[in-house]
């Protein structure tokens, strides 16, 4: 069958075309005698409507489209952790090699490269039955991650032919299976999955563990499960990529996707860089075997942008249905949402607000039901944890795209311009924020880490709620004025904000470890409860403030996290200083201030 | 190849037209247009639609006749003409020379849109560039390869600062130093000051030079920046210069893009701003970098007034979203009769991070700057709190950053603009006056650092 359509009309990324009867909706296009790649995104009857993934300059009426026969795919399989793709999943590395610095356009679909070698171990025998994400072989693709390769959703029957033991290159066959009707089935080493479509899976359960991520206020006070979903807003250069990447270097996912939305080029380039030279602190190796990178930069064409998105979350899925945590950053989903409106501007349809599709919402809902944790086909446990980096415009967090967001997640951490004018960093607020998995994770640090940790971890946000308003207070009249319990409480706050909440990226604060993170909770809250016991006796607070103990209490992030033991020698000067104060004081009888 | 060319336009609607009937147009091909009074107007294909093409017009369509007017598709995207003798030429937006010194000799023709930088092509910006300014050098550190933009206000001194960045800018010893000037709706009297400032500027090269004035059509905006990046490009990574490339003003350039937009009857998102105006300030600002396995740089520092002084406007807004960083001009500042008047917590250098400290300027440069910004932001609560509890008030540690806050503001944010400070200075000059406050409250300092370098006076 001939199956070649016309263009009729272009503008911008959005094209019209005519003789597509037998086109399938979403199907895959090459358009033009560039070949440039598209989709298509609207029939009606003989015409349609396709949205190109790459530059349409030049593009004339009367040129051809040609149909692929199947959905935006990505590929699937050994050799996609380390690379880093562009948003319809072709390697950039290839490309860079093909076009140069600067990118090329056309050429129609390019697969991954095949040509690399793998050692490839079945895990099946010939005349063994298999069905749906049984595991067939493994391929030991990096240190750090075994490549499981699992029979397809929607496959079984019994296996015919495995791949022997030995190197094999992407384009073997893996195995050859008879299926429940007789026909016999040939399984490629290297497996397509289109990326619009969720991966199937078992069963979904409820998230219990938390995803570690070395950040203290977010460990500490603001969890993430695994599985589960959060969100970044923050307006520009408060901190949502600096976020996202310590997230993708320290939190203790099995694999990490990294989806550079939008945003730009350097940033993706800095990954490169400097994760091959970061060793994973769980493991001793590069971060970059245990990482793929998406990258649509914001200079790259809208209509892949929108696309990056799915291409990460299938590639996620992929690996969570080995029965791995997967982690997934998308930075910005903001700007994937206005590729979104770009589009539906282009085809005319009615704006919702500000311009979006009224459909938004929805497809965000989409987006984010995407992650959880789960049985996978085979019997695993796998989990998708989503977290996505939000850009509202002049920061505003009531715009579309926040507001919706914030329906379908569960954890918000909000970056405020505030903290990151006054560079506390990380800039989430604490007021502002939320994690919905605090109570469903605690158990899990209650057990592995210390059974105090709910009690210290409310104690501490008590002590900042609080603050707030001896903080308002004090903006209206000072602080001398207020008595010495509240201006404890402030005391301790700005210990809180400047000992435990901040945590710069780059230096050796860059990862703490959960505990270290109560240990220096722990004995914040400890040195309040001491000191307010002073203060309830009359020993004027300036005497406990001007000490070198409490100062020391600011710099407890700077302990080494293998050095725990630190901590007790600190405790211990500073229970003798406080015990000292106090007796000075009520020996000296009463208060003389 | 053959040209079409095709008599009369079907229609005119503001700096569009058009025309059909044609064949084998391609989209965001380039045009001629030649009305009845014989002037060429050049233009782009925005949309074509079967056998309807829709351009839109650099010159704008002011006196264009449609009937007697001819129309010429030319087979290809706009274009530049490069060669090495650009250097110290003036042409207008769409690269056409406007110095009288005739065309581009020897040259070859390149898309003005340029093609995107494959992320795994780039190196990561590394190299510190001496700006001779100790608030931007030590606070707010220019690399080279970043974007970092001025947000500024009417009437406050960006010009100045740009050309005082763009004279003492020092990127290497040598001389393959080059200026791109790009001069977007500017006033006749701002292009004049800027062109004499650079080309007296005497190191490197003279400037490449591209204007449209306010008095030049609107729509040829949107081509100025393009035009001027593609000579840039060339520059730098066809003839390995450093290139810093300055742009003034953004706004003036968002605002043509606004009026395109409403012309093609789009929706708009943001205050009638159209909802790919990210998109398209991405498409310049990106294209600024270092290659890895080429020589030469490209560094953009892009100047726009604020509308209303409002930093949540969507020009600001989205130019910050794309760049790396910015320098914020404070009215409040320059008021207070200093200059650079840069408001330090709101202005920020992304880059910097990567490229001070031991080897790059000085081992003490990131814990200082850390401090700085700590002490200086203590010193504006301290300040709001003195305005309502009053002066007398505060106790003594409070005093001190009242101290600290004029000194610093008077010394160290301020300076010449002639005056070009190394680093070494203003890193000194910085712990000479944070040695006004007590040592106890420098607690983003190491101890040996404070040991080494604080002045000996204070060490109460
Ligand atoms: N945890 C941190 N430690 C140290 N510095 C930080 C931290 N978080 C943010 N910063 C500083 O803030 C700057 C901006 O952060 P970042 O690039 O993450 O902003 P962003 O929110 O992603 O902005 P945009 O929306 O424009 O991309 C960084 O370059 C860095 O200087
Ligand atoms: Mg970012």
């Amino acid at each position: 069958m001939n199956r070649i359509g016309r263009i009729l009309s272009v503008n911008g990324p959005v094209v019209r075309a005519t003789g597509l009867s037998s086109f399938a909706m979403r199907e895959m296009v090459e358009v033009g005698e560039l070949r440039l790649l598209g989709e298509v995104i609207r029939l009606d009857g003989n015409e349609g409507v396709l949205q190109l993934f790459e530059e349409t300059q030049g593009l004339r009426p009367g040129e051809p489209v040609k149909g692929l026969g199947e959905p935006l795919s990505v590929t699937l399989g050994p050799g996609l952790v380390g690379a880093i793709l562009d948003g319809i999943g072709r390697p950039l590395g290839a490309l860079l090699e093909k076009t140069g610095a600067f990118m090329d356009r056309g050429g129609g679909l390019q697969q991954l490269e095949g040509d690399r070698n793998w050692e490839v171990f079945p895990q099946v025998r010939k005349g063994e039955i298999v069905t749906e994400g049984s595991l067939l072989a493994t391929v030991k693709e990096t240190p750090l991650l075994e490549h499981r390769l699992l029979l397809p959703p929607g496959m079984e029957g019994e296996i015919l032919e495995i791949l022997p033991q030995g190197h094999h290159d992407g384009s073997a066959v893996l195995a050859r299976l008879r299926d429940g009707f007789g026909r016999e089935r040939v399984l490629p080493l290297i497996q397509r999955w289109p990326v619009r479509t969720p991966r199937p899976v078992r069963q979904r359960l409820l998230p219990e563990e938390p995803l570690l991520t070395g950040q203290r206020v977010i460990d500490g006070y603001f969890p993430i499960a695994r599985g589960g979903v959060a969100a970044i807003p923050g307006g520009f250069g408060t901190g949502k990529t600096v976020t996202q990447h310590q997230l993708a270097k320290w939190s203790d996912a099995k694999l990490v996707v990294y989806i550079g939305c939008g945003e730009r080029g350097n940033e993706m380039t800095q990954v490169l860089e400097e994760f091959p030279a970061l060793v994973d602190p769980a493991t001793g190796h590069p971060l970059m075997e245990r990482t793929i990178l998406i990258a649509n930069t914001s200079n790259m064409p809208v209509a892949a942008r929108e696309a990056s998105i799915y291409t990460g979350l299938t590639i996620a899925e992929y690996f969570r249905d080995m029965g791995y945590d997967v982690a997934l950053m998308a930075d910005s989903t903001s700007r994937w949402a206005e590729a979104l409106r770009e589009i539906s501007g282009r085809l005319e349809e009615i704006p919702a607000e500000e311009g979006f599709p009224a459909y938004l919402p929805s497809r965000l809902a989409e987006f984010y039901e995407r992650a959880g944790r789960v049985t996978t086909l085979g019997g695993e446990q796998g989990s998708v944890t989503l977290i996505g980096a939000v850009s509202p415009p002049g920061g505003d967090f009531t715009e579309p795209v926040t507001r919706h967001t914030k329906r379908f997640i569960r954890c918000f951490w909000a970056l405020e311009r505030e903290l990151a004018s006054a560079r506390h960093y990380p800039a989430i607020s604490w007021t502002a924020s939320y994690s919905e998995y605090a109570a469903e994770v605690r158990p899990w640090f209650e057990s592995h880490v210390d059974p105090r940790w709910g009690e210290v971890q409310t104690e501490l946000r008590r002590i900042l709620a609080e603050d707030e308003h001896v903080q308002q207070v004090i903006q209206l009249v000072g602080e001398d004025v207020l008595p010495d319990e509240q201006r404890l409480i402030a005391l301790v706050a700005s210990i809180i904000k400047t000992g435990f909440l901040q945590q710069g990226a780059f230096g050796p604060d860059s990862y703490c470890p959960p505990a270290k993170t109560f240990a220096i909770m722990e004995l914040i809250v400890h040195f309040y409860r001491r000191a307010q016991a002073l203060v309830a006796k009359g020993v004027p607070l300036r005497l406990v403030r001007e000490t070198q103990e409490v100062a020391s209490l600011y710099r407890l992030r700077e302990i080494d996290g293998e050095k725990l033991e630190e901590f007790e020698e600190i405790r211990r000067r500073l229970e003798s200083r406080l015990e000292r104060i106090g007796a000075e004081r009520l020996a000296g009888g009463r208060d003389r201030r | 190849m053959s040209l079409a060319e095709y008599r009369g336009l079907q229609a005119v609607d503001g700096p569009l037209v058009f025309v059909d009937g044609v064949r084998g147009v391609g989209y965001d091909e380039a045009v001629e247009i030649v009305g009845p009074d014989g002037r060429p107007r050049r233009g782009r294909v925005v949309l074509i639609e079967e056998d309807r093409a829709v351009v839109q017009v650099f010159a704008g369509t002011a006196a264009l006749v449609p009937d007697g007017s001819r129309v010429r598709f030319l087979g290809r995207h706009l274009e530049m003409a490069l060669s090495p003798s650009i250097l110290g030429r003036t042409f207008d937006g769409l690269g056409e020379p406007r110095d009288g010194c005739g065309a581009v000799l020897g040259g070859f023709q390149s898309d003005i849109n340029g093609r995107p930088i494959n992320p795994m092509a780039r190196a990561y910006p590394r190299d510190f560039i001496h700006t001779g300014l100790s608030v931007i050098d030590t606070l707010m550190t220019l690399i080279r390869g970043q974007k970092l933009p001025i947000f500024s206000s009417n009437g406050l001194p960006h010009n100045r600062l740009a050309v005082q960045i763009a004279s003492q800018s020092r990127i290497t010893s040598g001389d393959n130093f080059a200026v791109v000037f790009v001069g977007i709706g500017i006033r006749n009297d701002d292009a004049a000051y800027f062109i004499e400032a650079l080309r007296d500027a005497g190191k490197g090269q003279p400037p490449v030079v591209f204007l449209n004035l306010a008095s030049d059509p609107v729509i040829e905006r949107l081509a100025a920046p393009r035009t001027a990046l593609t000579a840039a490009e060339y520059l730098a990574f066809d003839l390995g210069y450093h290139v810093l490339v300055v742009m003034t003003d953004m706004t003036n350039y968002c605002e043509a893009l606004r009026e395109l937009a409403v012309a093609r009857g789009e929706v708009p998102s943001r205050k009638g701003y159209p909802g790919y105006l990210y998109s398209d300030l991405a498409s310049l600002y990106e294209r600024a970098g270092v290659l890895r396995d080429r020589p030469g740089s490209l560094t953009q520092l892009p100047i726009l007034t604020m509308p209303n002084d409002d930093i949540t406007h969507p020009i600001p807004d989205l130019t910050g979203f794309i760049t790396e960083g910015q320098i914020v001009l404070s009215r409040e500042q320059d008021a207070q009769g200093a200059y650079p008047p840069v408001d330090i917590p709101a202005s920020l250098s992304r880059l910097m991070k990567d490229s001070i400290g031991k080897g790059y300027t000085r081992d003490d440069h990131p814990d200082l700057a850390g401090q700085l910004f700590a002490s200086y932001s203590r010193v504006q609560e301290i300040r709001a709190l003195a305005g309502v509890v009053g002066e007398d008030e505060l106790g003594a540690t409070e005093k001190s950053y009242l101290r600290f806050g004029d000194a610093f503001e008077r010394r160290f944010l301020s300076q010449g603009d002639q005056e070009d400070r190394e680093i070494g200075v203003s890193l000194d000059l910085a712990w000479e006056l944070l040695a006004i406050l007590p040592r106890t409250e420098l607690n983003r300092l190491p101890s040996e650092l404070v040991r080494k370098h604080l002045p000996s006076k204070a060490t109460k």
